[in-house]
């Protein structure tokens, strides 16, 4: 069995993945001709081999642990006793949790709002430009890389040297502030700003997200409209305020939620970047610090169902939106 | 892999014609084009871009062009100045790689956990999606709704129930566990995705087949899987560059051995946060495998952005 639990060389490894893949596929297609002929087999059969494998693992695997962490949410560090609210209590009043919500509102109002609006901009302005292939790609490419490899990225920008005779900054941002006559600073350290330089590796790798969907929308607006809007006079930033941003509203609020619901979860940045240390850290970087650092299971599970009551809003606003728009049309 | 049937606009490569004038009839992407040009002759909109194009762009750079100088100019000198006094080196990819860090065989691990987590949520959709379109049973939308709407969950909600889980199976630290939790936390969108491709494949199609006496099998390998080759490659490399880019799964359920890069990259900058030899290296490291494969597969991955959230 070590072979199955633990491969130690890569030519194990390999063979082991390569053993996992066609397991999956030979189980599934044996399913599927297993029930093949559609006449012998009860159709209830059918959809039970086809479904249940699917519903099996997702009841398994999202509906029933999400149900016992909302339940040791009102239990102890060690699950062992019940203590109510006390864990809610602790999460949305002492200090250092307020610090957490706060950093948490800040994530989720601005990412949403800032890679929304320089993701529009910028596709506006290279709207059926020479280079419009190229320049997406440029903003789009961060979506492709790791947050814990953006971080390092943006990490490296804020690198500070201290202010002394003979030594360099090796931060470009610090650079800058040297060049321009400035004191170099300590960008994730200083306190409370500390919070927005973390939120604009977010905003850097988010833009590309809203650009491409935001792109998307405004070539599908009708020539029609861009015409008589033409017409009646409208040009560059009137165009963009009274016929592109109407049209492609839709779009908009699906961009919007969906990078605020991304952004709520997210905590490769805040972990990489700082640890959540010097007043930084976020729900998720939270709850990972509770549960698997300090051990505090309670606490843990309260901040992770406080995560999903957190996304609830922003999915209710999005579903009623889009019943809107529909309604419009 | 070939044949993209245009079901929703790719917007980056939509104007692949752009500026070919052709005598006659105009293409309508060229006649918005002639229409709109005078946008960008204005200075302040060409220069809005150019910053943003920079800011997006010189980030990167500057790790890449650090990566490959030598450990001792990084410590003393800018990238910048680089420009000045070129030194490249491949020592510290050879270091990063093969000394201590060993992410030579963490990258092995990222291979071989990304694979199977992205081939197995997606034979396990596929049958999944294949019944919630085509085939009737009672509960069918209630049961559909009800796995799309597990999307929402997030994943933190799961993590210690499942941990235990494994740990009381014996099979915590495994990439057995890597791999059921990818799977699991994929299935909601996988099948959402596919099923809603499926579901644009003609009716008349299906009940010709069934008309011909053609079972399940000959259905979904004849009739549907032709069509949804793009809609799997779609879903597949949405999947793969989440797993291969995931920080948080890898670090609950991975254990020293089988951790993938993004693990131990995220390690090496917490316990050797000022050796940018290292960590710009290592970072390159962990991210050239997603950017050559967002790079040669684009417009797959943006189709099945659109379609995922634009419908979502």
């Amino acid at each position: 069995m070590d072979f199955f639990t633990s491969p130690e060389t890569t030519a194990e490894k390999l063979g082991l993945m390569v053993f996992a893949m066609l397991l999956f596929v030979v189980v599934m297609g044996g399913l599927l001709f297993a029930v093949d002929k559609p006449k012998r087999v009860p159709r209830w059969v059918v959809a039970l081999c086809f479904v249940g494998p699917a519903v099996l693992l997702v009841v398994g695997g999202l509906v029933y642990p999400g149900i016992l962490t909302i339940i040791s949410s009102f239990k102890n560090k060690t699950g062992a006793e019940w203590v109510g609210l006390d864990n809610y209590v602790t999460a949305f009043t002492t200090d250092q949790f307020q610090i957490v919500l706060r950093n948490t509102a800040l994530w989720v109002v601005l990412v949403p709002i800032v890679s929304t609006f320089i993701g529009l901009v910028y596709a506006v302005l290279v709207d059926r430009t020479r280079f419009e292939k190229l320049a997406k790609a440029l903003v789009f490419l961060p979506m492709a890389i790791s947050m814990v490899g953006a971080s390092i990225i943006w990490k490296f920008v804020y690198e500070y040297r201290p202010d002394q005779p003979g030594i360099q900054q090796t931060g470009l941002l610090n650079q800058l502030l040297v060049w321009l006559g400035l004191e170099p600073q300590q960008f994730l350290i200083n306190q409370p700003t500390n919070t927005l330089f973390l939120i604009a590796v977010m905003v850097w790798i988010q833009t590309g997200f809203a650009m491409t969907i935001l792109s998307a929308a405004i070539k599908a607006i009708p020539d029609d409209i861009v015409e008589a809007a033409r017409l009646d006079g409208l040009h560059g930033v009137g165009m963009f305020r009274y016929i592109t941003v109407p049209s492609i509203r839709p779009a908009l609020v699906v961009v919007v939620t969906t990078i605020a619901m991304g952004t709520l979860k997210v905590f490769d940045i805040v972990r990489t970047m700082t640890g959540g240390q010097f007043g930084t850290s976020v729900v998720a970087n939270e709850f990972y610090t509770q549960s698997f650092r300090l051990a505090n299971e309670g606490l843990g599970a309260a901040l992770a169902v406080i995560l999903f009551i957190l996304v609830i809003p922003i999915v209710v606003y999005n579903v009623r939106q889009l019943r809107l728009s529909e309604e419009v049309r | 892999m070939t044949a993209v049937p245009p079901t929703l606009p790719t917007s980056l490569d939509a104007d692949a014609s752009h500026d070919i004038q052709r005598v006659g009839r105009l293409s309508r992407a060229e006649r918005r084009a002639i229409a709109v040009k005078g946008k960008l002759s204005s200075p302040w909109a060409s220069a809005i871009a150019i910053i943003i194009a920079i800011l997006w762009t010189v980030p990167s750079i500057g790790l890449l062009v650090t990566s490959f100088r030598p450990a001792i100019d990084i410590r003393s000198s800018g990238w910048w100045t680089v420009w000045t006094d070129p030194q490249f080196t491949l020592d510290n990819y050879d270091d990063v790689l093969f000394g201590s860090a060993d992410l030579a065989s963490f990258f092995v691990n990222s291979i071989v956990i990304t694979l199977p987590a992205v081939v197995i949520p997606i034979s396990i959709a596929l049958l999944a999606s294949y019944a919630f379109a085509w085939i009737d049973f009672k509960g069918r939308n209630l049961l559909f709704v009800a796995v799309f709407a597990l999307q929402i969950v997030p994943i933190q909600i799961t993590l210690i129930p499942l941990l235990s889980a494994y740990v009381d199976a014996e099979i915590n630290g495994t990439f057995w566990t890597v791999w059921l939790s990818h799977s699991i936390f994929a299935l909601p969108l996988a099948i959402f995705l596919l099923h809603n491709f499926m579901k644009e494949i003609p009716a008349s199609l299906i009940e010709a087949a069934r008309m011909d006496g053609a079972g399940h099998v000959k259905i979904f390998f004849q009739v549907l899987l032709p069509l949804l080759v793009p809609a799997i490659a779609s879903f597949a490399i949405f999947q793969f560059l989440w797993v291969w880019n995931d920080l948080l799964v890898g670090l609950t359920f991975a254990n020293q051995d089988s951790r993938p890069l993004t693990v131990a990259v995220a390690d090496l900058a917490g316990t050797r946060g000022n050796a940018w030899h290292l960590l710009t290296a290592g970072a390159f490291v962990s991210m050239i495998v997603p950017l050559i494969v967002f790079l040669a597969l684009q417009r797959y991955f943006v189709r099945g952005l659109l379609a995922g959230s634009v419908k979502g």
